[in-house]
């Protein structure tokens, strides 16, 4: 028998002849994404779809007779559905699988050139954001993922039943090595477990990182002696270069600090693997900022969701990552947050449209990133912080710590008096929701320095009922 | 204005006045019915790196209720009255402990 050889015919075909299969079935093995897309008018939501998952795997806007030497049954990314987004005018869920080979193995940098580039470009689409990511467990496990995880820090820690406090050391620029020590002090010794570097602290004119990196590691030993219990600050080791980068966690191990820090989008997603790779060859936790992410994810036609970069962090590596506080938004959102803190830290995630989840994700026993809540927070919304994000969560005040009348030491003590007040309520069965601010009355009794606190920030009402009907 | 003090700290629920035994007894509770597996540990001079204190007999895999553990607690603290004691949980399906706070310190007026 003769075996057709394939014929070349130059020319634009629609993309939808190739690239549209609505009757395949995705594999276990494929790697899954859903795109919100808002097709230029005129163009039909099915050439779109077809158009995103071509730009993003093997097509191109003409024939080339290069084609027929290879098998594009094997490579081409498939648009298996398109769906119109309920409430939208001309906005669709386009559903595009993606067979395994098109990877390199333990890259993000490579998923995403893949996934996000050309494609967010492409003139027969006003608007297109990339809303989830299914990563088959076949690539998950090229991944090493984060250092160390949520379990194995509360080992390291000692740290055990509740979520972990933090602070960002403020004014975020300007202060001298020393001085910057001192506050860093004044915190962990008043009952914080971590102080953190504001993400533009790099090394600048008025604290160069080396004079930062030891009068900082001085702090956490004398507050560590004097407490008896183990502290950290997150150094923030993001550089120029990436061997810049390397010569700052290299000398933060030396000093034996505990933790360092890295701002994974500004910094890119191969430094950032290099460096949580290092982190877990070398003990050191490794804290993780999302400078830039609103720039990528804050549209919601055009983008990037942040669960996509949760994801993808998780892969590359980090033991925590900023979340939001959740407190104050609107209870979708709340829903939405929760969402994607799941896919941080749980090992398998179902499918749930109502909290963004596109996909059942399974990570295959991948390490959990914990979620970092920062910003604007305080002793009223310790209940609420407790409620919501449970006990593997980092809850950071800065303001709350620092703001206090009586200096970063009692504005610590303040935030954890409050912290563990909740964690007794809750395990005695009491609801955070109806009655976390008579918890935190009550504490005020006996903490004069939760009292202080209390006394110049206001209370907050929560509105949990709403959460149950998301 | 106040100058916080220099104190000791020995982990959660250590920010709170002495726990009653009452106290103490619904914390187990919660520990057990999120499935932990109760434990006794116990330690003279315990450092902050100290992630192993000694521990009291076997983890008390039959304890139905906090009772059991608060007679275990109270053993502990008569052979052992100059040490710390704390309470331990494990989770054998997360294959971690899940629990760590401190019940017992010499000196203190409590039990």
């Amino acid at each position: 028998m003769v075996q057709t050889k394939p014929k070349f015919e130059a020319g634009v075909k629609d993309y939808r002849l190739t690239y549209y299969t609505p009757d395949y079935t995705p594999k276990d093995t494929d790697l899954l994404a859903c795109f919100r897309m808002s097709p230029q008018p005129g163009v039909p939501p099915e050439e779109a779809g077809a158009a995103v998952a071509a730009e993003s795997s093997t097509g191109t806007w003409t024939t080339v007779w290069t084609d027929n030497l290879t098998d594009l049954d094997r490579y081409k990314g498939r648009c298996y559905e398109v769906e119109a987004v309920p409430g939208e005018d001309n906005q669709y869920f386009c559903f595009v699988a993606y067979p395994l080979d098109l990877f390199e193995e333990g890259s993000v940098t490579n998923v995403l050139t893949s996934l996000v580039g050309n494609v967010f470009g492409f003139k027969a689409l006003r608007a297109l954001r990339l809303e989830d990511i299914r990563f088959p467990v076949a690539l998950i496990k090229t991944f090493p993922g984060p250092p160390h995880g949520i379990t194995v820090e509360r080992d390291k820690l000692n740290k055990y039943g509740r979520p972990l406090l933090g602070c960002t050391i403020k004014p975020k620029l300007g202060l001298s090595a020393k001085n910057y020590g001192r506050a860093v002090y004044e915190c962990l010794r008043g009952g914080l477990d971590f102080t953190k570097d504001d993400e533009n602290i790099n090394s600048q004119p008025f604290m160069r990182w080396r004079d930062r990196f030891l009068f900082v590691q001085e702090a956490i030993v004398k507050s560590q002696a004097e407490t008896n219990e183990i502290k950290g600050h997150y150094l923030n080791v993001t550089a120029g270069t990436c061997e810049e980068m390397m010569k700052r966690a290299e000398f933060a191990k030396e000093i034996g600090t505990p933790i360092i820090m890295h701002d994974f989008l500004t910094g890119g997603f191969t430094a950032n693997t290099t460096l949580s790779k290092w982190c877990r060859d070398n003990g050191l936790l490794l804290h993780i900022h999302r400078a830039m992410h609103a720039v990528i994810d804050r549209q919601r036609n055009h983008g990037i969701h942040f669960r996509v970069l949760a994801k993808c962090l998780r892969l590359s590596g980090g033991d925590h990552l900023h979340s939001g506080t959740v407190v104050g938004k609107l209870e979708g959102e709340r829903g939405i947050t929760m969402g994607f803190v799941d896919l941080m830290r749980e090992d398998y995630v179902e499918e749930d449209r109502s909290r963004g989840i596109f996909f059942t994700q399974d990570y295959a026993s991948m390490g959990g990133v914990m979620p970092v809540a920062s910003g604007g927070i305080h002793v009223w919304h310790m209940p609420a912080l407790v409620e919501i994000f449970g006990d593997d969560s980092c809850l950071q005040f800065g303001g709350g710590t620092l703001g206090h009348p009586w200096g970063n030491a009692p504005g610590a003590t303040a935030n954890r008096v409050a912290l563990e007040a909740c964690v007794q309520a809750r395990n005695e069965g009491r609801s955070l929701a109806r009655e976390g601010n008579d918890v935190i009355r009550e504490a005020c009794r006996w903490s004069p320095e939760l009292a202080a606190a209390c006394e110049l920030w206001k209370e907050i009402t929560f509105e949990f009922e709403a959460m149950d009907t998301i | 204005m106040k100058t916080l003090p220099k104190e000791k700290r020995y982990e959660t629920l250590s920010f709170l006045p002495p726990l009653t035994d009452q106290q103490i007894a619904k914390q187990i509770d919660y520990m057990i019915s999120q499935g932990s597996i109760p434990a006794i540990e116990f330690e003279e001079n315990p450092l902050p790196g100290d992630h192993h204190w000694t521990l009291w007999k076997l983890p008390l895999f039959d304890a139905r209720n906090a009772q059991d553990v608060l007679n275990e607690v109270r053993e502990c603290r008569q052979e052992y009255s100059n040490c710390y004691i704390r309470i331990a949980g494990f989770d054998n399906i997360r294959q971690c402990q899940t629990f760590s706070f401190i019940v017992y310190k010499p000196n203190a007026n409590r039990f």
